[in-house]
């Protein structure tokens, strides 16, 4: 079972969710990842030892100068403008590649192949109660997130790292990045279910929308989870009916969460209740997931 | 010659756009002929890399000037590449496209040696 849990607001709750999920399912073999490769911070509350490391590259063309003519053919194929054909000679502008190789597929010449270039780092490792916790970190001055995140869900299951992948009774827990972008649709992508973290907020309630709408777009079983609950105008819940989303559970506006969270500590040691109430959320989830629901 | 000004509007009058890449329109200004047609840019909407889109394709047109109000990193990095000159228009209330023909041709805008901003791409384009 893989949940993302996602949000399209920042700062919801996503990786109190998440990582208060991961430790209430401690009888079973859990696998978190860190997909918010540009500020990950769930090692802040589940504090692992990281002990696993590898880099991630990024293709980028390099023009062999001996055989290009200058045709402009790959400056016209990249749709990111990565490449320019200048006076017949072609600039590459590697903060612009999103390393998709289309120049070197199609380049008439055979003139262009790749290099790697540094795009972040990938790390694993255990926490104390035996969750096996991965993310990856973007390189600072990189923009492309999506790929570590494709590379971090294909390093992190192998058994090496995660000795319980194959086990039916694992969990694959996803902290999504916030917002509904690419990095977003790549942790979504290959999850069972969405989690979806709101708050009864104006801000609140328009992300969740948009978030919906790229749920429903990717096909997924999706629930909702209230966070910051207190007395509201009850649009958020109207939205939740009309889209028929199942609320799955509330949080309430309290300031002894808020402080916990801000010392490290997690949901489910805050207190014990919410241990018991995300399990039961599990087992939800699993009933909404089996019966295939989609919104 | 043929000169590339970046223009908010469709004709001469047009105040200038102090934009390049996503500048709304080019006016390309033949010397020669004394003629110029105007071209939707069509880096304009572009998600990222505009500037290099909107040099590429102001270098197709054969222009060998352009005048704007900025060039940010990959704009003049692609730009001189190609060869062609770069002015900016003074800063202030924006002058119309023919008001900055004028300037060019009496030679008293000032030419660009180096980008004129930090780039407007991502957090830290243009930091390197």
């Amino acid at each position: 079972m893989r949940i993302a849990v996602a949000s399209g607001k920042g700062g919801t709750g996503k990786t109190t969710i998440a990582t208060g999920l991961a430790l209430a399912l401690e009888d079973r073999p859990v696998l978190f990842l860190d997909c918010d490769v540009e500020a990950p911070n769930a090692h802040l509350i589940l504090r692992p030892e990281l002990i696993w490391r590898q880099q991630v590259d990024r293709p980028v063309p390099v023009v062999n100068q001996t055989r290009c003519t200058g045709c402009g053919h790959c400056a016209e194929i990249c749709r990111y403008h990565a490449i320019a054909v200048m006076s017949g000679k072609v600039l590459v502008f590697p903060e612009l590649c999103h390393g998709c190789g289309s120049c070197v597929a199609n380049c008439p010449e055979a003139a262009l192949s790749e290099y790697g270039r540094p795009l972040g780092v990938l790390e694993a490792g255990s926490t104390k109660t035996g969750i096996t916790f991965a993310r990856g970190v973007l390189e600072i001055g990189e923009l492309s997130a999506s790929p570590i995140i494709r590379q971090l869900k294909k390093w992190a299951v192998r058994t090496e790292l995660f000795p319980h992948a194959l086990s039916p009774e694992a969990v694959e827990i996803r902290d999504a990045p916030p917002g509904t972008s690419c990095p977003v649709v790549e942790t979504l992508r290959g999850a069972d279910f969405a989690l979806l973290v709101s708050e009864p907020t104006p801000f609140g309630l328009h992300d969740l929308r948009l978030i919906v709408e790229l749920v429903h777009e990717m096909n997924l079983p999706a629930g909702v989870i209230i966070n910051r609950d207190m007395a509201n105008d009850g649009a958020l819940e109207r939205f939740c009916v009309e889209a028929n989303l199942p609320v799955l559970m509330r949080i309430p506006l309290e300031r002894d969460i808020g402080q916990a969270l801000a010392a490290g500590q997690p949901l489910t040691a805050v207190r014990p209740a919410y241990g018991m109430a995300l399990r039961n959320l599990f087992e939800h989830i699993q009933l909404l997931e089996a019966r295939g629901i989609r919104t | 010659m043929r000169i590339a000004i970046t223009s908010s509007g469709t004709d001469l009058d047009a105040p200038f756009d102090p934009r390049f890449g996503r500048a709304a329109y080019f006016i390309i200004f033949d010397e020669e002929t004394e003629t110029w047609q105007f071209h939707a840019n069509p880096a304009v909407e572009a998600p990222g890399g505009a500037g290099v889109q909107a040099a590429q394709f102001v270098a197709n047109q054969g222009a060998t000037v352009v005048i704007s109000g900025d060039f940010g990193p990959n704009a003049y990095r692609a730009l001189s590449a190609a060869g062609l000159a770069m002015y900016v228009a003074p800063r202030g209330e924006p002058p119309s496209v023919r008001q900055l023909l004028h300037q060019y041709r009496a030679g008293t805008l000032q030419s660009v040696a180096g980008p004129t901003s930090r780039g407007h791409h991502g957090l830290t384009a243009g930091t390197r």
